[in-house]
C-alpha cells in the first residue's frame, strides 16, 4: 500500500503553496533577531554506583513488581513469576536469550502437563509472533515476556527498541501483563546517558511503571489501555 | 460541539469565569488537581540538582530553534520524507483539515481514532472530518469523557477534571451504546470500574480502525523522529496498530537535535504530571513497521506570534500545564472561562496572539491575571507570562486609564527587583486589599473573594528553600 494514499493526497495543490507561505512568513517574522546559544550546563552524566539499587526501587515506585535476582537465578525466576501469574498465553518474541527461552518453555510445559489438557483455547501455550499476529489474535494472549534496549535508573524507565527478545511495539501494548528481563550491565544513571545510547531511526517505547491515569478525581488506577501489571526481573 | 473548537461567540472572560466560581464543583475538583499536582511537582523538581540547568538549556534550545525554524523545518521534512513519511504544510486550520481529511478518504474508511492533541483541538479537526461523513473518536479516558459527555475540555493535563464519579459514571452509562460497545452492566462510580469500562469500550476501536489522527510532543529535525508522551497506552494502541497514522504537529515543536530530548525528557514529565517519567514515551521516524506515515505541519496563527519581539516566547510552550496548577485566577475560574483549547496563564497570551484580539473574549484574555508571577516561577522553558500578557494589555483595545495603569504595571514587571519588592509590600499589605478588585477583574470577583496575596511570594519562597528543596 506503500505511497497510495499519498499519491492521492493534495501534494501538489493546497499543500505545497502552504509551504511556501508559511516559510516565507517565518523568515519576515525572524528577520533581524539575534541567534542564541546553547549552554547544556546540566549534568551529562552521573555516577553510575548503586544504579542497580536506584533502578529497582524507582521501579517499584511505580507500583510495579520488581525482583533483583543474581546471574545464576534467571532462569528460577522467570519460572516462579510464570507459575505465580499462570499467563495462558505468552508471547515469547524471537531473539529472547536462550536461557530465558528455555526457562519459558519449561514453565509453560509444567503448567499444560499439570493441566492435563489438550492444547486448545484456554490451555498454557507460548505464542511466537512468525507469522506476524493478527490484532485480535494478540488480544487473545495474556502475557508477554521481553529483555530491553535499556533501564535509566534515575527514572525507573525501561527502554523497548524492538531489537531481539523485544518483538514490534505492539506485543507489549496489548497483553494484559508484561513480564521485562533487564540486565544490570544494561542500567544508565540517567536520562541523558539513555538518549546517547539509544538509536533514533528504531521506533523507541519508554516504560515507566504500568499504564496509569488520574483523569478521575485525580485517583491515580493502574492499568487502562496498556498492560495493567508490570513485573520486572533485574539480573545482576 | 456545534459551536466548533475554538469557542467562538463565548461570552468574555469576566462573564465566563463569574459562572464558573459560583460552581463549587468545579471550584473544588480543580482546587484538589492543582494542589495534588503542584505538590508532586515540587518535590520531582527538588529531586533534580540541575533543574535550573536544565530550565536554562530547555529556553535555549527553543529560542535557538525559533530563531532558526525555516532551516529545522526544511531539515525535518528531508529526514521523514527519507525515512518514508509524507510531509504536508498547512497554513492554517482550514488547510490542515483539508489535508487531513483528504488523507484519510483516500484510505477509504470513514473513522479515526485520535490520541489527546491540542492542536487538532485547536483546528476544530472532529468537526471538520464529522462534515466530511468521518468519525474521530477520542481515546484518551479524559478526552472520552469529555466527547461523550458533550463538553469542553477544562485543564490540559486533566481536561475532564470539572466532572466528579458519579457524573462520569452517568456519562458512561447513558452514552458509551451510542457511540460503540455499552457500559457494563451495574457500573459504579469506583475510578476502578470506570476505567474498565472505558478500557472495554475503546479496545473493540483500537483492533478494528485503520487510521489514526494523534499530534506530537517534540519532533527532531536532526533525525525525523517524533515524539510522544503519554500515561494510559491510549497513544501506543493509536501510533502502533492502525495501517496509517497522521500527526498533526504545531511548527513550534521543533527541537533541532536528537541530544535535545535529553533536556525535555526531563523537563517535561517533571513539570507537567510531577512523575519522574510519565508511564509512556513513543518515538518513531519515518514509517515504521510497515505503517503509512504523514506529517501535517501546522502554522495556524504561529509565524504571527513569531513575528511579535516580546509575544514569541509564548512559542516555547511544552504544554505541560505547570502554569494553570500555580495560577489563582485558573483556580477559581476554571478552564472553561478562557475560551480556548488553552486555558490557565499559557491560554491567556497563546490564545490572543493566535486569534488575534479582534473579538471581546480575546482582548479581556489579557486581563485574565493578577500578574502574581507564579507561572513564570513554575515554568520548564522560563517564559515571561506576565512581561506578555502586559505586552499585550497595551495593544488589546482597552479603556484608556486600564492601558496607563498597566504601563505602571509593566514598570514593575520590567524589573524582577521591582517586583519581588512589590510581591513583598503585597504581603505585607494584604489585610487591606479590597473585597473587589477594580477594572475588569470586577465582574469575577462579583461572587468570589479575590484571590489570597500569599504571606510571602512564591518567589520569596523559591528562593529561601532553594526552589523548595529545603
Ligand atoms: S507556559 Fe510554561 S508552564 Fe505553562 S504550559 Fe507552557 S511550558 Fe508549561
Amino acid at each position: 500500500m506503500s505511497g497510495t494514499a499519498a499519491e492521492r493526497a493534495p501534494r501538489a495543490g493546497v499543500s505545497a503553496s502552504g509551504r511556501e507561505r508559511i516559510l516565507s512568513r517565518i523568515r519576515a517574522a525572524v528577520a533581524g533577531a539575534p541567534d542564541v546559544e546553547i549552554t547544556r550546563a546540566y549534568r551529562t552524566s552521573s555516577d553510575p554506583a548503586g544504579a542497580v539499587e536506584l533502578f529497582a526501587e524507582r521501579v517499584a515506585d511505580y507500583r510495579a513488581v520488581v525482583h533483583v535476582v543474581e546471574a545464576g537465578e534467571v532462569a528460577g525466576a522467570i519460572a516462579a513469576t510464570l507459575d505465580r501469574r499462570a499467563p495462558a498465553r505468552l508471547v515469547v518474541p524471537d531473539g529472547l536469550p536462550e536461557e530465558w527461552a528455555r526457562a519459558v518453555r519449561s514453565a509453560v510445559e509444567a503448567r499444560a502437563a499439570d493441566a492435563g489438557a489438550e492444547p486448545g483455547p484456554g490451555a498454557a501455550a507460548i505464542v511466537r509472533d512468525e507469522p506476524v499476529l493478527s490484532a485480535a489474535e494478540l488480544d487473545a494472549a495474556d502475557g508477554v515476556i521481553t529483555g530491553c534496549a535499556l533501564g535509566i535508573a534515575e527514572t525507573g524507565t525501561i527502554v523497548l527498541d524492538a531489537g531481539p527478545g523485544q518483538g514490534r511495539r505492539a506485543l507489549t501494548l496489548v497483553p494484559d501483563y508484561h513480564l521485562c528481563v533487564v540486565r544490570a550491565d544494561q542500567i544508565v544513571a540517567g536520562v541523558p546517558e539513555a538518549v546517547g545510547r539509544l538509536d533514533p531511526a528504531r521506533p523507541l517505547t519508554w516504560i515507566s511503571g504500568p499504564s496509569a491515569t488520574s483523569d478521575i478525581e485525580l485517583n491515580r488506577v493502574e492499568g487502562v489501555h496498556g498492560p495493567r501489571t508490570l513485573e520486572v526481573v533485574i539480573v545482576r | 460541539m456545534s459551536g466548533g473548537n475554538t469557542f467562538l461567540g463565548m461570552p468574555a472572560f469576566p462573564r465566563n469565569a463569574a459562572a464558573a466560581v459560583q460552581d463549587s464543583q468545579l471550584r473544588f475538583n480543580l482546587r484538589k488537581a492543582t494542589h495534588t499536582i503542584r505538590g508532586k511537582r515540587a518535590s520531582v523538581v527538588a529531586e533534580l540538582p540541575d533543574w535550573t540547568e536544565l530550565r536554562a538549556a530547555g529556553k535555549e534550545i527553543k529560542d535557538h530553534t525559533l530563531r532558526n525554524l525555516e532551516r529545522y523545518l526544511l531539515q525535518m521534512e528531508e529526514a521523514v520524507t527519507a525515512a518514508g513519511g509524507h510531509v504536508h504544510w498547512a497554513a492554517d486550520a482550514e488547510e490542515a483539515n483539508r489535508i487531513v481529511a483528504d488523507l484519510v478518504k483516500a484510505t477509504g474508511e470513514t473513522s479515526v481514532v485520535k490520541v489527546k492533541s491540542m492542536a487538532t483541538q485547536e483546528i476544530g479537526l472532529n468537526e471538520a472530518l464529522q462534515a466530511e461523513g468521518i468519525t474521530a473518536y477520542e481515546t484518551d479516558l479524559a478526552e472520552l469523557i469529555v466527547q461523550l459527555g458533550d463538553d469542553w475540555p477544562s485543564h490540559i493535563l486533566v481536561p475532564a477534571i470539572h466532572r466528579n464519579r458519579s457524573e462520569i459514571r452517568e456519562i458512561f452509562h447513558d452514552k458509551m451504546a451510542d457511540w460503540g460497545r455499552a457500559a457494563p452492566e451495574g457500573l459504579t462510580d469506583e475510578p476502578r470500574d470506570l476505567a474498565d469500562a472505558a478500557r472495554l469500550h475503546l479496545r473493540e476501536r483500537f483492533l478494528s480502525t485503520k487510521v489514526a489522527v494523534s499530534g506530537a510532543n517534540f519532533m527532531i529535525a536532526e533525525t525525523g523522529t517524533l515524539v510522544v508522551l503519554e500515561s494510559e497506552g491510549n497513544g501506543r494502541m493509536c501510533l502502533t496498530l492502525p495501517e496509517t497514522l497522521i500527526s498533526v504537529v504545531g511548527i513550534e515543536k521543533l527541537l533541532p537535535s536528537w541530544r535535545d530530548l535529553e533536556v525535555f525528557l526531563q523537563l517535561l514529565p517533571r513539570s507537567s504530571t510531577g512523575e519522574r517519567m510519565n508511564p509512556y514515551t513513543s518515538t518513531w521516524t519515518g514509517a515504521v513497521e510497515g505503517q503509512e506515515f504523514h506529517l501535517v505541519l501546522l502554522d495556524n496563527g504561529r509565524t504571527q506570534v513569531l513575528a511579535d519581539e516580546v509575544g514569541r516566547q509564548a512559542l516555547r510552550c511544552i504544554r505541560c500545564s505547570a502554569c494553570l496548577n500555580v495560577c489563582p485566577v485558573y483556580e477559581r475560574a476554571g478552564g472553561h472561562a478562557y475560551g480556548s483549547v488553552y486555558p490557565g496563564p499559557i491560554g491567556a497570551i497563546l490564545t490572543p496572539q493566535l486569534r488575534g484580539m479582534g473579538s471581546a473574549l480575546d482582548a479581556s484574555l489579557p486581563y485574565a491575571s493578577t500578574l502574581c508571577g507564579a507561572c513564570f516561577e513554575a515554568c520548564p522553558v522560563a517564559i515571561d507570562i506576565p512581561e506578555v500578557l502586559v505586552h499585550l494589555r497595551g495593544k488589546a483595545r482597552h479603556p484608556r486609564t486600564e492601558r496607563l495603569g498597566m504601563r505602571a504595571a509593566g514598570w514593575v514587571f520590567n524589573r524582577p527587583a521591582r517586583l519581588a519588592r512589590a510581591q513583598r509590600l503585597g504581603g505585607r499589605l494584604r489585610r487591606f486589599v479590597p473585597e473587589r478588585l477594580p477594572g475588569p477583574l470586577s465582574a469575577w470577583t462579583d461572587t468570589r473573594d479575590i484571590p489570597d496575596i500569599p504571606a510571602e511570594s512564591f518567589r520569596d519562597w523559591w528562593n529561601r528553600t532553594d526552589g523548595g528543596a529545603r
